[in-house]
This record gives C-alpha cells, structure tokens and sequence, in this order.
C-alpha cells in the first residue's frame, strides 16, 4: 500500500514583480519519505519550501500539507500546522541574542507550551546529545562554528519532534569532512525521529546520502524524478550533468 | 517621476498603517510575552540612564551657565531655578532626550530587527510557531512607551541637580532654598503635556525603529540603512508631535 501522501504541490506557480520563479511545478511527498530537490542557483527551490512553510504564498496552483491547503488556512490553523513542521535554514538562522539553551527552549515554550523548567532542560540536553553539542549549552551563536551552527540549527528544529523536516542547503559554506557528518546526521535524525524530509541541496553527496527520491527543478519546472541511480543514469546529458 | 515618488510615499503610509494596525491587534492577542517585556524594558531603559544622566546634568549646568550673565544684569538671580526647571521639564528635557533615545534606542531596535529580517531570524521565529510581531514589535514599542517618559523624569531630575551644582559654583544657595524655588513654579499644566508627549515619543521610537528594521529588504546593506533611516525618521516624528502637542495643549490650557 502506498504511504500517505503529507505534501501535495500541484502546479505551483510563483512570481516575484515580472520575473516568474516557479513555472508550474507538481510533485507529492511521502509519509517517512526522503526528497532530495536538486537545481541550480535561482531555479526556486528555496522559494518552493518556503511556500510549503506558508512563508511565501503562490500565485497559483494547489499546495496541500497534511490534506490542509496551506492558502486557505487562517492565522491559527497555520500556526497549528507549522508546529507539525520543522524548517533548518540555510544560515541555521540562530536567535544571536540567545544563548543555545534559550534557542532551544524558545519552540518548547511556545509551540509545545512546556513551562516545566526542568523538563526544558531535560529535553535540551537531549536534544544537544543527539547532535553531538551537549557541552554548547550555555555558548551564544556567536561562539560557534559553522558545522556546530548547523547542528545546532537542526537541533531547534527537532526539539519540538516535527513530522516533516523541510532543509534548505544544509550543508552549504561546509566543508566536505563536515558535510558528510551533516548529511549523515540528516539520515540518522530522520530515523530517529521518524520524519518526512523535504531537502533542498547543491551538494551531491548529500543528496546521495540523504536521498529516497530525487527531484530536480530547472527554469522553474520540475525536470525530471526518480531514484538517485536513475537520475546518475539518465539518459538526458543535461541531468546527468547534475551529479559529475 | 514624481508620479512614482508619489506612489512609492503611498505605498510607505499604507505599509505603516497595516503595521500598526497588527502591532495594536497583537498586544491583545493570548500569549503576551511579558518575559521579553521586562527584558526589554531593562535594555532600553537600564542601559539607557549613564547617557541620560550625564545628558541630563550637563543640560542642566549648561542652562544656568548661559542664563546668569543676563539673570544677574537684571538682579534676577533668584529667578534662575524657575527658569531651570519650567525649560527643562516643559520643553527642553523630553525633546533632549526623546532625541538621544533616536539616536541609541531607535537606530539598536531597527538594526537589530533587520539584522534578524537579513539572517532569517524573523522567518524561523515564524515557522517555530511563534508570532514575531508579538514578540519583537509589540514588547519593543511598549517597552519604550513606559521607559521613554521615565528616563526623561530622570533626566529633569538630573538637570536640576547639575543647574544647582552650577549654581553653587557661583553663587551662595542651599540646596533646600534652590529645589524649592524650582519646584514650588511647577503645576499641573507644566507636568502632564511634558509627561503625555514624552509617551507619543516613546511610541514614535519604538514604531520607527521596529517597522524600519521589520520591513528591511534582504542583504547587510539594509542592516545600516534601517538603522539610519530608524534615527532620522523618530527624530522628524519627535519634532513635529512636539509642535503638534504644544499647540493643542496650548489651546485647551491657556483658552
């Protein structure tokens, strides 16, 4: 039997002024599915989890998470479906005058409404444990590398133990020891946690790593779909390109 | 193109409508974070009081400093502490300060904010399931709408105490006969328009500077430009509600 479908993109189309982003695309996601959408710069990749999140609203086509159509949903009802949601920014985009305690307890508080100090700390520390950043703690932002940033960002965003896990670029800026240990911790965590990942990357061997599925975006269309292996084997030069 | 300057002004007023607009509704809104509140309530007026107390002061000692030569031609030294103290608290003291606040608390809040605005900040608030209105702007604007009249209290206050030092200097006076005379001039009519503009200044400061750094365009450029523009923009609102108050507290007090 099929899984259940958790996001559902049908002609998305997107414009920013006269230039058009996104030119219709469609594809489906998967409960406990791995979605790997690959393209170049400026393709809008960024912009299609963004309107997934209700960041951005389409111009037009359907755009369904959870069943719900993210458009219609009043302020509330998005607010419920975002804390089913998780979304790694590409800069981890870390609260810099919070320290990674309060980073960590700021989703806890408001969208799980734990207001039990010591089961804050608790889950904190959990948290910090899964991704290997237990001795962070008390550490601003500031103080940490890029990979910890990363981390630390992915931590955030699983404290509150979201259904799917939208990444965007999560491990640019990295370098290639560090991004393995990204793109691994990626898989480890969706096993862990038993989410859906939508992930949107330029880098191949992650989404080699990562990857169920492979999606990739061009001129704002969808290009073509399938399995890393088949897209490696594609019998178009172009995708091929793609993973040289 | 002036077709376009006119359309892009519109644009900026209705931009600041809705702002406000969502900031009001939010301060209603369950969930009120009182937590971030109080912590802005210390940063803006805590780590404001070193600048206004020494603002405050040397305004005072400026003012009697100036004024003594022609005081003292007329034989109306005595007169000095009034004078002090109706300037001060009627005009000088909140516009003095509500300027200051421009300069430091404004021009923090809107790089601050579009700094976040720039490191998706303000979007991962968003999508962790909290309001960012609700947690940066409102907290921000209240917090100046509390703090901006009692650092300009505070600042009357320090000016008094450095017209009276400056006073001393030159002249014999006990502090008992030189508050008193500074005081006893005062009435209501002095106090409550001072006390009610130095609120609309706050509320300007902490609009100006949230809705400059919320509504920031993307890239580190716009980090300096909200906080320039968050400076220049409270500074012009200070100036022009001071005309408009004084004008309208004028025609209910003294008609």
């Amino acid at each position: 039997m099929e899984a259940e479908k958790v996001i559902e993109v049908e002609n998305l189309v997107k414009s920013f002024g006269t230039r058009e982003i996104l030119s219709g695309i469609s594809f489906n996601v998967h409960r406990g599915e791995n979605v790997v959408i690959l393209g170049k710069s400026g393709t809008g990749k960024s912009v299609t989890i963004k309107c997934i999140a209700g960041l951005l609203k389409q111009d037009e086509g359907s755009l369904k998470v959870f069943g719900e159509d993210v458009n219609e949903l009043d302020e509330d009802a998005l607010k419920a479906l975002r804390c089913r949601l998780g979304f790694l920014f590409q800069s981890a985009a870390l609260y810099d005058s919070m320290t990674v305690r309060e980073n960590l307890a700021f989703p806890l508080k408001r969208v799980l409404k734990i207001k039990d100090k010591a089961e804050i700390e608790s889950r904190c520390i959990e948290v910090l444990r899964s991704v290997g950043l237990e001795d962070a703690i008390d550490k601003m932002p500031a103080d940490l590398s890029g990979g910890m940033r990363k981390r630390m960002g992915l931590a955030r965003t699983l404290i509150v133990k979201p259904e799917i896990i939208l990444y965007d670029e999560p491990t640019t800026g990295l370098d290639t020891i560090t991004s393995k240990e990204i793109s691994s911790l990626v898989l480890e965590m969706q096993e862990q946690y038993d989410a859906t990942s939508v992930i949107i990357t330029h880098d191949i061997p992650c989404a080699k790593i990562t990857a169920d599925r492979v999606l990739i975006l061009h001129e704002g269309k969808c290009l073509a779909e399938g399995t890393y292996k088949e897209l490696e084997n594609s019998d178009n030069e172009f995708i091929r390109s793609f993973f040289k | 193109m002036p077709n376009q300057i006119f359309t892009a002004g519109l644009h900026n007023m209705a931009d600041q409508v809705y702002f406000f607009k969502s900031f009001f509704r939010n301060i209603f809104k369950k969930g009120f974070e009182w937590e971030e509140l109080f912590r802005q309530t210390y940063l803006i007026g805590y780590k404001s009081t070193g600048i206004i107390t020494l603002t405050g002061f040397i305004l005072g000692i400026v003012l009697t400093l100036q004024s003594q030569p022609t005081m003292k031609e007329f034989g109306a030294e005595s007169y000095i502490p009034r004078m002090v103290s109706v300037s001060v608290i009627r005009e000088i003291g909140p516009v003095i300060i509500a300027l200051i606040c421009a300069g430091k608390v404004a021009s923090g809040i809107g790089a601050e904010l579009s700094s976040m605005n720039v490191t998706e900040q303000i979007e991962a608030m968003e999508v962790s399931g909290a309001n960012p209105v609700q947690f940066l702007v409102v907290t921000r604007i209240l917090a100046c709408i509390v703090m901006i009249p009692l650092l300009t209290i505070f600042a009357d206050a320090m000016a008094l105490v450095g017209g009276f030092t400056a006073t001393i200097l030159s002249g014999d006076i006990t502090a008992k006969l030189y508050f008193t005379n500074a005081l006893t001039i005062l009435d209501y009519s002095d106090l409550l328009p001072a006390l009610f503009k130095t609120i609309l200044f706050g509320f300007a400061i902490g609009f100006v500077g949230c809705f400059k750094g919320f509504t920031s365009n993307n890239g580190t450029a716009s980090v300096g430009l909200a906080a320039n523009s968050a400076v220049v923009t409270a500074s012009v609102w200070i100036i022009i509600i001071d005309a408009i108050v004084v004008q309208v507290t004028n025609s209910i007090l003294y008609s």
